[in-house]
């Protein structure tokens, strides 16, 4: 089978190398095969039913399809034939028939016509059936199949590629139609837009809506394509931006490391909010005598009540002034500094640099403390390392999948499509989640487990394995400490007790701790259910103690991975902008690190860990902080308790924000500078499997905004500090220079190849993907095994407050809905805020979905609509955080994980009543 | 003519009792054990060595066909599949098989999948064959019940079930690759080629497909020997075989015959003659739907066998004769065959898709005359271009009537072209 096969083409030996097609051979020697199902993309199976890549095979009565035959040894395959051309040109004919004319198509730049002119077809001889009506029933694509060539590359893209199970083939013969669900609009059905499908297209049947002219007639021609990146999740999608006058047309997935391809929803039809009319074109100055009102609110759309614009230099020295008043007055402890995972590595670096060698504090933070903090808590604790081991794309390569306490079909949706594929490989998948998801029914074994006993069901894990003997001993003994402890932990924690604690059988618990320990290769992913708890920590040293006991690491198929939230979670964590280490997590009380960056920043730097993001909220409270320096982040959102960090910023004396919009945050500030949006700028990212990637600008900056970089330089020399950067690029070298995980990535080398995954040996060679494969980077070279016990949830329900508040996002939505509700989009498929609650909870509290409902816990209180969902479990409600009008933060108790600092997003008690029924809000 | 003793469906007409008494009577199951002994490698020696070609249409060596299984049973287990889902126009053959003589018929499932190294077989049956489901079951539970199928078949060690799935209305699914897609439970749509079933079949595993007719006429082979079938019938089209004589004869009838018997001796021995006398005759339809018509010229000469029809540029196909006298439109008639197979085309590949579409459309005009001579070359042009082609054999089984039509009776198709013109000028 490894042998290269020896066959003929068009006359000529050729070597077909193992598995390798026909069309593919003939495509390596320069031969075009016209192909119309087949995609050469990865991840599209040949099906050969489209019959225009026929060629013929000397001695065989029928032609074959070149896009699935494989060759065999001495075939003689002739592609140029006059029977292999007059037929696939037959095919052409027939397809033509039933094309609207190309000056009316909806896409005449399409594969289908690009073949159809380079053979020569223009007209067909055959009439045209009756032509299907439009579906323009969903916001971002319109489904016109007078186009369609039942090429089925959609039906592949949805249910193979994208494994989301939404189009089918129905009916048969000249009656059979693309269909969504049962035959719905598409509009209605459960697609999840990801536009994979629209990708796929090779005709213009699917399309994004807005290429289309009311006819239905093509509009629009992209004058450059920009290779670029997502700006969303922390998958790191790569995108093609088609520009046309300076506005993204539409957007492709690009062949990058993380995504094949393929995008989600957001990375798609999300980026229409850069040209918002809420965009702030012009940098503000709060009008003097504007009150910061805790519990007020600015108009976004008309910030004028409260702000008055002013020119850059105004404002840039208002701004500086402002924080060096408070230094000189009160010192570096009286100021603080958020950045933001959404920005750069550069920006991130640039962000941390400004607070530590500006300020003259460690108090800079970010959103990580309020995503994955305890998850790098517990890494870094165990095996001195914050990041992934493997790749989500090793799920491939395992056996056995656990994901926990994640939702990547709504968080991490490319991510997610990788986890689908090996699961309809064979592959054995567990997913354990208080909540139902849809990943669910693409499991092996599907666990919903009680909120808040995370430890008691994986500790009954670890008890299992280690009962019954399913440990890895030689692992153990060689590359772990702290091994005797946890079986002493584990012993009181046996499923058969632990059962009735969190809610799965002990036979299932036990079921599913055999299958982890005993596969050859078993990953563990997880998210924010794990983290955002007050035992967060302690979750994940469970999940690293479960792949230490069992050697699941280390090897290709195996590992942990906590699924990274932002775009630049990683790297914005990696270059510092953590309050108590420097870049590369290399702690800030170290008196010998601190020496390197005292010689680098010439000055004096603070010794002491900084606050963290509630702590610092805390210390405004406390009045210790007095100024503070927010960089596209909005704790005015994010933040839990947020009627508490609300009341924190309108107390600050002085407030700088940099962002987009007049954000929540931003309403408080004293100065408002506006930045620039993801796909105007240039700068690398880190995805959550340590993949550095290059974004490039597509779109000119708008009016009268700037490069991010360019005011955070701006700032810093207001501060006297001397910065001379004229590129992100000579941030990206000086990175370099201390940051040992950018070995091998130079600028030039990611302008060239788009992604390298660190760590990474030298210029000339790939990263690592899967790394600990030898040990681990701690002093003694071993993982150390924490035990962890149960601690229960801070807040848990009462008579007053009888439900379980869960937060998070949705699939539509990002983060705090900066972006995404101002992308037209995203907004019209998910445009109110809603809760979530289960069906026959509803029924007790006589609530109907659409009807409004007031959550209430001991922090504050919001309206909000309701939405049935069987995915929620009884006695919890579910409410996305990224909603002004109801934000679900108004609720949450910001009791804090001990280590990771992180507040308990996913549980706290609250209580539900009716506000209203949807009827009586129609009326 | 067949001798009744070389005649293997004994009770073909269901005169007799189909039960497991009745077949014992007629010499199913007698010694079955003494059959499985001879081992795989000679079973299949002798069914290749009887010339026993598959009577499922196309006529491949059955016992080549079960060579190609691989010899050792892998971590993938064999399986055999019968094709039992009879939907080609005109045949009515297994039918017959399923509800008189089911013993054969599972006797030969038992040899079979003994010879490729099967533990099971699915007997794929055609959904309207309803009552000859429940035939089947029966004699499938008479034989489980009596020990000759199960785990421990005919106690020769060998542990065999028989399960029986019945399809959903589908013509594709007698294509075997749809079938096996059909019996995985997934919409009936034929497989590309290769890999073959046995490399790839059923569930992903290693399978033969077979007609009903040619694994139930297995055993007897085996009894009597490959040299005794060999002897029936002429070189290369040895044997026997049922023949359905359908349409304008005066007793339509099933009939066992020696293969290569003279279509004229056939028709008018067995089914009484051509309505109004062989002169009457207009043209035949040899072998289902899907072979070309044959004009009364050749029908005087024409020995009904796969090499004799071939020569003729037409087939054996499944041995559906259907006769069509002076009276018949002919054109009509095998216009109704291309609506037969646009309605049934599954839709996957485009030449057979859109191609069964519109021939039907034009055979539809041509019946009229409303179309031009030129179009008749455009029409052969298109049944040429869906002709090997397509992913299965439905886009060559549309094609072939037409081309048959084009080539034998081109001039009638002219003539009602030339009268409809002719008509149109009077009126206008």
């Amino acid at each position: 089978m490894s042998d290269a096969i020896k066959f003929t083409l068009n006359g000529k030996e050729v070597e077909a190398r193992p598995g390798e097609t026909i069309w593919q051979v003939a495509d390596r020697q320069g031969i075009e095969i016209p192909h119309l199902c087949y995609s050469p993309k990865p991840g599209y199976r040949a099906d050969g039913n489209c019959r225009a890549c026929m060629v013929e095979v000397e001695g065989e009565r029928v032609l074959a399809a070149s896009c699935i035959r494989k060759p065999t040894a001495s075939m003689k395959v002739n592609t140029a034939s006059e029977r292999a051309k007059s037929a696939r040109a037959m095919v052409f004919e027939m397809l033509l028939a039933d094309q609207p004319a190309k000056d009316k198509a909806h896409s005449p730049d399409s594969r289908f016509w690009n073949w159809a002119d380079k053979m020569g077809v223009a007209a067909s001889r055959f009439p045209a059936r009756q032509a299907p009506k439009p579906d323009l029933s969903h916001p971002a694509m319109a489904v016109n199949l007078d186009a369609c060539i039942h090429c089925n590359l959609c039906v592949r893209a949805c249910r193979e590629v994208q494994v989301n199970d939404v189009i089918g083939m129905a009916h048969r013969g000249i009656g059979a139609e693309i269909v969504f669900d049962m035959g719905d609009p598409m509009g209605l059905s459960t697609c999840v837009a990801c536009g994979e499908c629209v990708q796929a297209c090779p005709t213009g049947a699917l399309m994004p809506a807005n290429l289309l002219d009311a006819k239905g007639v093509h509009k629009g021609k992209p004058d450059r394509h920009v290779s670029s990146l997502c700006p969303y999740c922390g998958v790191g999608c790569q995108v093609t931006f088609h520009v046309e006058k300076d506005k993204i047309l539409y957007v492709e997935g690009r062949d990058g490391p993380a995504n094949r391809n393929r995008l989600c929803v957001k990375g798609r039809f999300g980026f229409d909010y850069v040209s918002h009319p809420h965009r702030l074109m012009k940098p503000l100055i709060r009008k003097e005598g504007a009150k910061k009102d805790a519990h007020g609110t600015v108009d976004a759309a008309n910030p004028f009540t409260h702000f008055r614009e002013a020119t850059w230099e105004e404002a840039l020295d208002r701004a500086a002034s402002g924080l060096k008043n408070i230094l000189g007055r009160d010192g570096s402890r009286a100021l603080a500094g958020f950045g933001s995972a959404k920005g750069s590595n550069e920006e991130a670096y640039m962000v941390q640099k400004l607070v530590r060698q500006g300020f003259g504090t460690n108090n800079v933070d970010h959103c990580t403390r309020l995503c994955h903090a305890s998850s790098v808590a517990a890494l870094m604790e165990g095996i001195n390392s914050g990041a992934v081991t493997a790749p989500f794309t090793a799920a491939a390569d395992a056996d056995v999948i656990i994901v926990i306490g994640a939702r990547p079909e709504q968080n991490h949706p490319v991510a997610a499509t990788f986890l689908k594929n090996a699961a309809k490989q064979g592959k054995c998948l567990i997913v354990i989640d208080p909540r139902g998801q849809m990943l669910m029914r693409h499991a092996t074994h599907a666990l919903q487990f009680k909120p808040g006993t995370d430890v008691a069901l994986l500790n009954a894990m670890i008890h299992t394995i280690i009962e019954e003997g399913l440990v890895d001993e030689q692992y153990v003994q060689g590359y772990t400490e702290g091994f005797q402890a946890l079986k002493e932990k584990a012993k009181a924690f046996p499923p058969e007790k632990m059962a009735a604690v969190c809610g799965v059988d002990a036979g299932t618990i036990r079921t599913v701790a055999r299958k982890f320990a005993t596969a050859e290769r078993s990953i563990i992913f997880w998210g924010m259910g794990i983290s955002q708890h007050v035992h967060g920590t302690d979750n994940a040293r469970c999940l690293i103690a479960l792949s230490m006991i069992t050697g699941q690491v280390g090897r290709p198929g195996t590992g942990l991975h906590p699924l990274r939230g932002q775009n630049n979670v990683q790297g914005a964590s990696d270059a510092g902008l953590i309050p108590i280490v420097f870049p590369d997590y290399k702690s800030v009380e170290n008196g010998d690190i601190r020496n390197v960056y005292e010689e680098l920043w010439g000055r004096k730097l603070d010794a002491k860990r900084g606050l963290t993001v509630v702590e610092i909220m805390d210390a405004v409270h406390d009045g210790v902080i007095k100024g503070m320096y927010i960089m596209g982040e909005n704790p005015a959102m994010s933040d839990p308790d947020v009627g508490h960090a609300r009341e924190g910023l309108a107390m600050l004396e002085h407030l700088v924000v940099q962002d987009l919009f007049l954000t929540e945050t931003a309403a408080f500030a004293d100065v408002v500078l506006p930045a620039s949006a993801f796909p105007e700028k240039t700068g690398t990212f880190t995805n959550t499997n340590r993949q550095v990637q290059l974004a490039r600008p597509a779109l000119p900056l708008p009016g009268d905004t700037r490069q991010d970089w360019w005011i955070i330089q701006e700032i810093a020399n207001r501060l006297g500090l001397g910065w001379t950067y004229t590129h992100p690029k000579n941030v990206f070298a000086e990175m370099k220079k201390t940051m040992r995980s950018l070995d091998g990535i130079t600028w030039a080398r990611l302008e060239r190849e788009d992604a390298v995954t660190y760590p990474c040996d030298s210029e000339d060679q790939p990263g690592h993907d899967i790394i600990f494969g030898d040990g681990f980077p701690t002093a003694s070279g071993r993982a150390k095994l924490v035990p962890a016990d149960v601690t229960p949830p801070d807040e848990l329900p009462d008579d007053q407050y009888p439900l379980v508040l869960s937060t998070g996002r949705m699939l539509e939505h990002w983060h705090t809905g900066a972006m995404t509700r101002r992308a037209g989009t995203l907004s019209a498929l998910e445009p109110v805020a809603v809760a979530s609650l289960n069906p026959g909870q509803m029924k007790k509290l006589n609530i109907r979905p659409g009807d409004t409902i007031r959550v209430a816990s001991r922090r504050g209180a919001i309206e909000i609509k309701t939405r049935a969902d069987t995915d929620v479990p009884d006695g919890m409600v579910f409410i996305p955080f990224c909603f002004t009008e109801a934000a679900a933060n108004l609720l949450t108790n910001p009791q804090l994980d001990p280590f990771g600092k992180i507040p308990e997003f996913k549980f706290c008690a609250v209580k539900v009543e009716s506000a209203g029924r949807a009827d009586a809000a129609a009326e | 003519m067949l001798s009744d003793a070389d005649r293997i469906f004994t009770n073909i007409y269901g005169l007799d009792d189909p039960g497991l008494a009745g077949a014992r009577a007629r010499g199913d199951w007698d010694g079955t054990k003494a059959l499985l002994a001879m081992g795989r490698e000679k079973i299949v020696q002798t069914i290749k060595d009887s010339g026993l070609r598959g009577r499922g249409g196309a006529g491949f060596g059955t016992g080549m066909k079960w060579s190609f299984m691989p010899k050792e049973v892998g971590p993938r287990p064999h399986y055999l599949v019968i094709n039992a889902d009879e939907g080609e126009p005109g045949t009515c053959k297994d039918r017959e098989i399923l509800r008189s003589e089911p013993h054969k018929l599972i006797e030969g499932a038992l040899v079979a999948s003994f010879a490729i190294g099967a533990n099971a077989a699915y007997c794929y049956v055609r959904g309207e064959f309803y009552r000859e489901t429940e035939a089947l079951q029966r004699a499938a539970d008479e034989a489980y019940a009596a020990g000759l199928i199960g785990k421990d078949a005919c106690k020769a060690g060998f542990p065999f079930d028989f399960y029986i799935h019945r399809g959903a209305g589908a013509y594709i699914c007698g294509e075997e690759s749809a079938l096996i897609e059909s019996l995985e439970g997934k919409k009936g749509q034929p497989r590309l080629k290769p890999p073959f079933p046995a490399a790839v079949g059923v569930f992903g595993c290693p399978t033969t497909v077979n007609n009903v007719e040619s694994i139930a006429v297995a055993p007897a082979i085996l009894r009597r020997g490959a040299a005794w079938f060999a002897k029936l019938g002429k070189p290369n089209n040895t044997g026997t075989k049922l023949f359905n004589i359908s349409g304008h004869v005066n007793q339509p009838c099933t009939v066992e015959e020696e293969m290569g018997v003279p279509l004229k001796e056939l028709i008018e021995r067995h089914a009484g003659g051509v309505r109004g006398g062989w002169n009457n005759l207009l043209a035949i339809i040899p072998g289902g739907a899907s072979v070309p018509i044959l004009p009364k010229s050749i029908c005087d000469t024409v020995h009904m066998d796969f090499d004799s029809l071939q020569k003729v540029k037409s087939g054996l196909g499944t041995a559906a004769v259907m006769v069509m006298d002076k009276s018949t439109d002919v054109v009509r008639a095998i216009a109704r065959l291309s609506r037969f197979y646009k309605h049934e085309s599954c839709g996957q590949c485009t030449p057979c898709r859109e191609g069964t579409g519109w021939m039907w459309r034009m055979m539809e005009r041509l019946v009229h005359g409303e179309a031009t001579i030129e179009e008749i070359d455009l029409l052969q042009e298109v049944t040429k271009q869906v002709e090997g082609h397509t992913i299965c054999a439905l886009g060559d089984a549309a094609a072939w009537p037409i081309q048959g039509l084009i080539r034998h009776f081109r001039p009638e198709i002219e003539r009602r072209i030339a009268d409809r013109a002719a008509a149109e000028t009077e009126a206008a």
